[in-house]
């Protein structure tokens, strides 16, 4: 037997191996690529929170403003650019007042809608009722202020009270919980929809009618569906600001008076914004001070409906 | 523990007494939630009634082809459109490569390595949550990250970088007309005259500036008077931009705009494209894996192509909430510059929502009609989006299994 020269490994490497190895390169490449534009989405949640954060530090750090004064007092600015104190409260109390209000609307009409469409709804029905929540929740923002500004306030709320101001609370909450109903209603719906069917039939089984089904058995089952239902309404009402901006008023001020006109924390955002503010001084930081704040609030409220909501999934898998 | 209802006997005897009651108690339920859930259709329809009432009057041609203006009766909305349109298509741009990679790699890779694994749920929550942040904190992002790209590259008075924009102050002579002397940039304050400077009259001739001193006689040559000019005149800095025109920091322009609603829509998208990404049957990746396809060649030859009519959508979805969304575009563009014409991607467009919040907000009545119409233009729109939403399902969408 002749001795063989070994070959070097180039040589007899074969062509398919070298294609699968530029696969395996093109493979990681766009596992990359991938990977890099799923983090785009972390690095906007970084960049939302270190600019409200950095920012916010800046304004507490104004000779005009002190950080008690800010979470302790209840008294904002009416004039942009004023002397008055930057106490936070007014703000939260407007925006607390717009989304009880919605919340009002929204809950009953929601919840009510959602069992009729999970337990009762004839399918004709339901083919015209869910098409139209699509729409109600389709349709801009700005559109059901000006709603709100031209039809409820003048046309309802000024028919029956005479008192209600022009811009007041009633109306912007009415037209932020029309926008909520849809979110209600679906969340609503899915959360009643994932009760299994044996738990209505156990129930049917014991006499109860339809009635006692959805509401001692059906309904408590999906609480905990119902409360994040209610929890992710509750956040987008009050991150609402369209409606609020253009019929809630812009008078901050501690009230609980739905007829009253008030001042919402986007509400304000939307008034600093327009008044073309200088880009230095309390009142262009303060934008981002309140920006924060309600930044908290709603991103609490996020991940405690998911938190809920993750609890009650585990529940019935 | 014994129910109370059957270890108290008054009380189970009330209960099948009680059974008729229930009966009835079911059958008012069911007109009470007839009647609430039809309040969703009627409030649909009375919003809609009002404004098509107050709207259709104000809606003719004129309307969508005329520019804005201060005057209720002249104004239209075709400024807010093409600017509405832009912002719509960079959005479109930026959002469709980056929702559906993301999409994909949430639902395409399902990693074993645990580092992955975090990664890949990280990334999700972060996504939902994502999903909850108002819109007008959204607006703060891009007035921080866009229109100012955090303070880093110049400011908006001097820009770092620009191309495409011609910058002169403008005289107005004795006669009077026009000479514009061009400068370097926007931030420089009104030249010295000198005689001899490049200058340009009014017909955008180019000439050679002559100045004379205060108090001297002005020349009687008309072709002298044209480009005379007296010392110590100050003039003002207009700028005129070409379609290319481009700088940094980006400044209220479309394209900052187009940006954040990127971020608004972003989370809509990704959800919605993952969605006909989990709809695609996985016997379908089973067979191309079987066939030896790699990860991405099942993506890109199977999975993809199935999903498709549902990713397009989703993302028509996803645009039509960018075209209604105004309030972060309120935020970064304030309420000024409602007449200009985009015709770059640096313009201070207005678009249609922030029109309408403009109208809505004045006191003059005649303006909340002009709202209305442009509320029914914008909906007409948002109809059309729709419109071909379902028509694109409907002609891609095959059966898959």
């Amino acid at each position: 037997m002749a001795y063989e020269v070994p070959l070097r490994k180039a040589e007899y490497q074969p062509a398919i191996l070298r294609a699968r190895q530029a696969r395996r390169w093109r493979e990681t490449g766009v596992l990359t690529g991938l990977v890099g534009a799923a983090a785009f989405s972390v690095l906007t949640t970084v960049a939302i929170i270190g600019i409200l954060f950095a920012q916010s530090v800046h304004f507490f750090r104004m000779p005009e403003v002190t950080v008690s004064e800010f979470f302790f007092t209840a008294k904002w600015p009416v004039l942009i650019g004023s002397d008055d104190n930057y106490g936070i409260w007014p703000l939260i109390c407007g925006s607390l007042l717009v989304t009880l209000i919605a919340m009002a609307v929204a809950l009953p009409l929601g919840l009510v809608t959602a069992i009729y469409l999970s337990e009762y709804a004839p399918r004709k029905l339901r083919s015209v009722l869910k098409p139209t929540l699509e729409v109600l929740a389709g349709i801009p923002t700005v559109v059901y202020g000006f709603f709100a500004l031209t039809f409820i306030t003048p046309m309802i709320l000024q028919k029956i009270d005479p008192s209600f101001n022009g811009f007041n609370a009633a109306s912007a909450g009415i037209a932020v919980g029309i926008l909520c109903l849809p979110i209600v209603t679906s969340l609503t719906e899915d959360a009643l929809q994932s009760v299994p069917r044996s738990l209505r039939e156990g129930a049917y089984g014991l006499g109860g009618t339809k009635l006692d089904v959805s509401v001692r058995v059906v309904l408590p089952a999906a609480l905990s569906g119902l409360i994040s239902a209610t929890l992710l309404a509750f956040a987008r009402a009050m991150g609402e600001t369209m409606i609020v901006a253009l019929a809630a008023g812009q008078l901050p001020q501690v009230t609980f008076d739905p007829r009253d006109q008030i001042e919402t924390m986007t509400g304000f955002m939307v008034r600093a914004a327009k008044g073309d503010i200088e880009h230095t001084g309390a009142a262009y930081y303060s934008l981002y001070a309140v920006a924060g704040t309600l930044f908290i609030i709603t991103f609490a409220l996020t991940v405690l409906g998911q938190l809920i909501r993750r609890r009650f999934r585990e529940e019935y898998r | 523990m014994t129910p109370a209802i059957l270890s108290d006997p008054q009380k189970r005897q009330d209960s099948l007494r009680s059974t008729t009651v229930r009966q009835w108690k079911n059958r008012l339920f069911v007109y009470f939630c007839t009647v609430v859930a039809g309040a969703s259709v009627l409030i649909l329809l009375v919003l809609l009634g009002a404004i098509f009432a107050q709207g259709m009057h104000f809606l003719d041609w004129d309307f969508l082809t005329s520019p804005a203006s201060m005057k209720p009766t002249e104004t239209g909305v075709a400024t807010g459109l093409v600017g509405t349109l832009l912002v719509c298509g960079v959005c479109a741009i930026c959002t469709l490569p980056l929702g559906v990679a993301t999409a994909i790699f949430l639902e395409e890779y399902q990693p074993r390595s645990p580092f992955f694994r975090n990664l890949r749920s990280f990334i999700q929550l972060n996504i939902t949550n994502l999903a909850g942040v108002p819109s007008v904190v959204y607006g703060i992002l891009g007035l921080t990250a866009f229109v100012n790209l955090f303070g880093l590259a110049g400011s908006l008075d001097q820009p770092a970088f620009e191309v495409g924009a011609t910058h002169y102050y403008q005289f107005l002579n004795e006669e009077p007309r026009i000479v514009r002397i061009p400068v370097a940039s926007s931030a420089q304050d009104s030249p010295e005259l000198e005689t001899g400077m490049l200058a340009y009259t009014g017909s955008g001739r180019r000439v050679r500036l002559n100045v004379i001193a205060a108090d001297a006689n002005w020349p009687d040559d008309p072709k002298l008077a044209a480009r005379t000019l007296r010392i110590g005149e100050t003039g003002g800095l207009q700028t005129e931009t070409s379609w290319y025109h481009f700088r940094l920091p980006f400044g209220r322009s479309v394209l900052a705009i187009g940006l954040t609603l990127m971020l608004v829509v972003l989370p809509i998208l990704i959800t919605a494209s993952q969605e006909a990404l989990r709809s695609v049957p996985f016997s379908l990746r089973e067979g191309a894996f079987g066939l030896g396809a790699t990860r991405w060649q099942t993506i890109r030859n199977v999975t993809l192509p199935a999903a498709i009519p549902g990713i397009m959508t989703g993302s028509i979805i996803a645009m039509s909430r960018a075209i209604g969304e105004a309030a972060p575009i309120v935020i970064i563009s304030g309420v000024t510059s409602q007449t200009v014409m985009a015709h770059s991607l640096m313009s201070d467009s207005p678009v249609l929502p922030l029109q309408i919040f403009y109208w809505s907000g004045q006191a003059i009545q005649e303006f909340h009609d002009v709202a209305a119409s442009g509320i029914i233009v914008l909906l007409g729109v948002l109809l059309l989006f729709n419109a071909a939403a379902v028509i694109l399902r409907q002609k891609l969408q095959k059966p898959l299994s």
